[in-house]
């Protein structure tokens, strides 16, 4: 009966908001158990990102947060400056285009769903 | 008959499983689990020590109805102030089934680690089966639990504390004790209108191999009340439950875990105005 009213008026049960929560708070707790495996994944994303732009590394921030009903990576890295070619580049820092005044950040977000092993 | 002849070696010494029942959180039914899962192994004829592994709060002694029996206890072993025979209660139901309490007066870091583990490989040489009590929270209490088991059985509730709380124990267990799921308390009204995790919802997060499913029934309260395990009835509901978990972690090809419970009036009223899914 209720759960025919609820669907009625478009409210969700109590057993499914618990489901969507633990769902939700399990993936934090898996990410913030596993440190190391957040930094070795924040180098590979530098590393990718860095082959196209230059940033600055000591500035760069990553975090998580519960947004709605994802878990969302936020990451604000702030871009020096462009690789002409936009290739992969080497390290020789030729990328001649002046540093941008103030910080283009770029924002990423990316939902996982698969909670990992915690340690 | 004539005995068969042989010329083997006497057998090495098979050893019995020692398996820790845990959970994190207080309050699920660990106790209640090993005291039920206990008895109902010893009903198949195993051998079964039962180790109260919560020192401070001991428990398992007055929900097995033994607590005016326990003379000594695991911190007495464990410093040799008296020999494991001497601490060991035997089960006044189940001649196979023995307690060996918990300290009431001492702390959980009273415990040495390894003495411990070397108290439970000493119980795997006499029983087929010894069942470990695991204290709640994830410190020292649960390090010596775990110490000398080479699985675990966890228990949880539908609760969020609960499964969150056994989702950490199980990070904390590691690959090792290929921990298995009871899950306790369940309320199938509750589940079927939305109310309640269900044992899905429960186990699509946890990712367990299912042990078992305990429903929230009264006579789980009324058996701890008086202290005669729920294990040693043949007419219950929850009875066959603990019956169907002994006979699976034995080994044996169980049907797998369902969970009914005697609908009431208004619950079928309810269904017939309300129509259901």
């Amino acid at each position: 009966m209720v759960e025919f009213f609820n669907r009625i008026f478009g409210r969700q049960n109590s057993g499914a908001t618990a489901k969507e929560r633990l769902r939700l708070v399990l993936m934090s707790d898996h990410l913030s158990l596993a440190p190391e495996m957040i930094e070795a994944m924040k180098r590979d994303l530098l590393d990718v990102i860095s082959k196209y732009v230059q940033l600055d590394r000591d500035k760069v921030d990553v975090h998580f947060e519960n947004q709605d009903d994802a878990l969302a990576m936020l990451a604000n890295i702030p871009i020096t400056g462009v690789n002409r070619n936009s290739g992969p580049k080497d390290d020789s820092g030729t990328g001649s285009t002046p540093p941008q005044s103030g910080s283009t950040s770029k924002k990423k977000r990316k939902s996982t769903n698969t909670p990992a092993a915690a340690t | 008959m004539h005995q068969l002849k042989s010329d083997a070696q006497p057998a090495p010494v098979s050893l019995g499983r020692a398996i820790v029942i845990t959970s994190g959180k207080g309050g699920v039914g660990k106790t209640t689990t090993t005291a039920n899962l206990g008895t109902a192994l010893a009903r198949r004829g195993a051998s079964v020590a039962l180790v109260d592994a919560d020192v401070g709060l001991r428990n398992l002694d007055i929900v097995l109805g033994l607590e005016s029996r326990v003379k000594h206890h695991v911190l007495d072993v464990l410093e040799e102030q008296v020999t494991l025979d001497e601490a060991l209660v035997r089960d006044k139901n189940s001649p196979t089934l023995h307690l060996l309490a918990a300290a009431q007066t001492r702390e959980k870091d009273d415990v040495d680690t390894d003495k411990m583990r070397a108290l439970v490989q000493k119980l795997r040489e006499r029983f087929e089966y010894v069942l470990i009590d695991c204290p709640a929270g994830i410190e020292m209490g649960f390090k010596n639990a775990v110490a000398g088991a080479q699985e675990a059985i966890v228990v949880c509730t539908p609760e969020v504390s609960a499964v969150r709380d056994v989702d950490r124990v199980v990070g904390l267990l590691g690959n090792a004790f290929s921990p298995q799921l009871i899950i306790n308390r369940v309320r199938p009204q509750l589940v079927k209108k939305g109310k309640m995790l269900s044992v899905e919802d429960v186990n699509s997060i946890l990712r367990l191999p299912l042990l078992g499913v305990i429903a929230d029934e009264p006579d789980v309260i009324v058996s701890t009340n008086k202290g005669e395990p729920l294990a040693l009835r043949s007419d219950s509901r929850t009875a066959a439950a603990y019956h169907a978990i002994a006979a699976r972690v034995a080994g044996e090809d169980v049907p797998a875990p369902t969970v009914t419970q005697k609908e009431s009036l208004m619950d079928r009223l309810g269904a017939l105005f309300g129509g259901r899914r």
